[in-house]
């Protein structure tokens, strides 16, 4: 039998292989790039699953690229986190690309968008399963290079301005990332993550974690769009075409920031008071200003992308307060928030399909025409805005529950503010866009083809269910083992260098 | 020390010229000297006094020798920069074809 570590490696080589043959076949056949687009994210999603599973039976697998064992070679890592984001990414991407068979018929060349697709989750699956730090910044480029260019993608004005904006901020954000693994390295002489661990635990050094600390939340906080650093995300993501919106919203910026961020704080260079109150206090601010920013807004998509800012808060809350609760309240918002802003954005996606407007003050009574997409936006509405039973009030209850227990009242009570504020957003989008009454001109306007109905479907059924994930055998297989791996700290580098075997 | 203050020199000079600069050219080369800066801190991070290329050989010992790595890893980060500054400059042509200006200032319908 096959080792089991073999699997690891397949997340990039399956996603840049299927980028390469869409590439190769796209332009010739017609149906080739839906075929094989879905095809390929599929496998991945398949194969994400299978990685729960190897995670549960095998424990922490190593994969050493070349035969060069871990230290001097290349690490790839599987471990409760990685197959955690891993399904999370792959998922998301699947049901996204069953979306984009009908949306991206408008579009001239549909091979480009489903190479470039297919590039962006090759880079966010190699950020995740990275166990080296300079492949980390490899991978966070291919998927940053590949969304910059997913978001200029319609080349119309706004499109182009958008990812020049994107561009030039996230390649500074990149740029302090490396600066931060350079002086890492200078200090420990290794690029291994689990190593720089344990040489940093050796040798100490206050004053290096110190100044890397401070370049890490800069370019990985750009990455996620933490308050001070979030100016390029309201631009972009309701530029780009609706699957690549809730591609950035759902899982771009959580893979490349949020997952990135926790892993290098808590298990390479190990969390401290002083980080951590930096990382409670970013997340309660954006969580705060960009719930403040939605409400005011009246284009569908712009309002959502603000959204994003406010939901990353709580992620980054929940994570920064570094309780078992915590840490497990904030993964969870991380999949739940993946999922239901997913949801939105196609759900706004698929009524400018129908109506061709964004304008929430162009729209009314939509949901008489377009009733699966009223409903499913009813339902990721409530998720967001924590209406029980909907996922999103379970992981934003046990991130609150955390910080009372904590003895953080303050950030609980501004969770529980941008929550009802969030509420009221959300009554304004419903109000407006989905039931008041039909205007005239929408009288023609039909329910969205099949594909968009079923992505849209499938991502309801998991707000839906998403409360399951919390109770027995799925909570232990899933979450537990992924904030365990976060509660180990710095421990991580003797799991991985066990796992090497 | 010197080569901190270098460094640090250059890569301010980048910051400001991203921050600015009215012109999405000058932008763009604020970006490329942003990169270079942080590129030539890597190889320089390696560099020892003295130094001497780490080939080993049969007669000699070789006590003080360069740190190759970093070489090897600038080089996959230029290839990065080139891919961010293509697709940049991509941009940039195509703003200039929809807007006829490179002047931001006058690049501004996305608000709010």
């Amino acid at each position: 039998m096959m080792p089991a570590e073999n699997i690891i490696p397949l997340f990039v080589a399956v996603a840049l292989a299927g980028a390469f043959i869409v590439a190769l076949a796209g332009g010739k056949v017609r149906w080739a790039p839906d075929a094989l687009g879905n095809l390929f994210t599929l496998a991945l999603t398949v194969l994400s699953v299978v990685s729960v599973l190897a995670v549960r039976q095998y424990g922490v697998l190593v994969y050493s690229v070349g035969a060069w064992k871990p230290p001097v070679g290349i690490a790839m890592v599987l471990d409760g986190l990685t197959s955690f984001m891993l399904v999370t990414v792959n998922l998301m991407a699947f049901i996204i690309t069953v979306f984009s068979v009908n949306y991206m018929e408008k579009y001239t060349s549909k091979w480009k968008f489903y190479c470039l697709f297919l590039l962006m989750v090759a880079g966010m699956n190699g950020v995740i399963i990275s166990g080296d730090m300079f492949n980390l910044f490899v991978f966070l480029e291919i998927a940053s290079v590949a969304s910059y260019a997913l978001v200029a993608f319609g080349t119309e004005r706004q499109e182009l301005e958008a990812a020049f904006k994107y561009a030039v901020m996230g390649t500074v954000g990149s740029l302090f990332t490396l600066l931060g693994i350079v002086f890492l390295y200078s200090y420990t002489s290794t690029l291994n993550m689990a190593d720089m661990a344990q040489v940093l635990i050796q040798k100490g050094g206050k004053d290096i974690t110190l100044m890397v600390s401070v370049l890490f939340i800069m370019g990985f906080g750009l990455k996620a769009a933490l308050v001070p650093f979030h100016a390029w995300l309201p631009d972009a993501h309701p530029s780009a075409p609706a699957p690549i919106s809730a591609m950035l919203s759902g899982v771009l910026i959580k893979s490349l920031g949020i997952y990135a961020l926790c892993r290098v704080f808590y298990n390479v260079i190990g969390i401290d008071q002083a980080v951590s109150s930096v990382l409670l206090f970013l997340g309660a601010l954006s969580m705060v200003v960009g719930v403040f920013l939605a409400i005011g807004q009246w284009d569908f998509k712009r309002l959502l992308a603000y959204h994003s800012i406010s939901q990353i808060g709580y992620v980054v809350l929940g994570i920064g307060l570094g309780t078992p609760l915590g840490i497990l309240g904030g993964l969870f918002h991380l999949f739940n928030h993946s999922v239901f802003k997913s949801l939105l954005f196609l759900n706004s996606g698929a009524v400018e399909y129908s109506t061709g407007t964004r304008d929430l003050k162009e729209m009314g009574g939509l949901a008489s025409k377009m009733p699966l997409t009223g409903t499913t936006s009813l339902i990721a509405s409530m998720s967001i805005a924590g209406i029980p039973p909907f996922n999103g009030f379970w992981s934003k209850l046990i991130i609150i529950i955390a910080a009372v227990q904590a003895g953080r009242y303050g950030y609980a009570f501004w969770a529980v503010v941008a929550s009802v504020l969030t509420l009221a957003s959300f009554m304004k989008v419903m109000k407006y866009a989905f039931l008041d009454r039909l205007k005239e001109k929408w009288n023609a306007v039909k329910e969205v083809p099949v594909f968009m109905k079923l992505s849209m479907s499938a991502l309801a059924l998991i707000c839906i269910l998403g409360g399951v994930l919390l109770v027995g055998a799925l909570n232990d297989a899933f979450l537990e083992r992924a904030t365990d791996v976060l509660l180990e700290g710095t421990k991580y580098a003797a799991i991985v260098f066990k796992g090497i075997g | 020390m010197s080569i901190y203050l270098l460094c640090l020199i250059i890569f301010s000079l980048g910051i400001y010229c991203v921050v600015r600069k009215r012109n999405v050219i000058k932008i763009i080369i604020g970006v490329i000297i942003l990169e270079y800066a942080v590129n030539l801190f890597f190889v320089l991070v390696a560099y020892r006094v003295n130094g001497r290329a780490p080939i080993f050989s049969a007669e000699q010992e070789v006590l003080n020798m360069v740190d190759p790595l970093p070489h090897a890893l600038v080089l996959t980060a230029i290839v990065i920069g080139l891919a961010t500054t293509a697709l940049l400059v991509g941009i940039a042509m195509r703003l200039y074809e929809k807007y006829r200006t490179f002047d931001i200032t006058k690049i501004r319908e996305l608000k709010g």
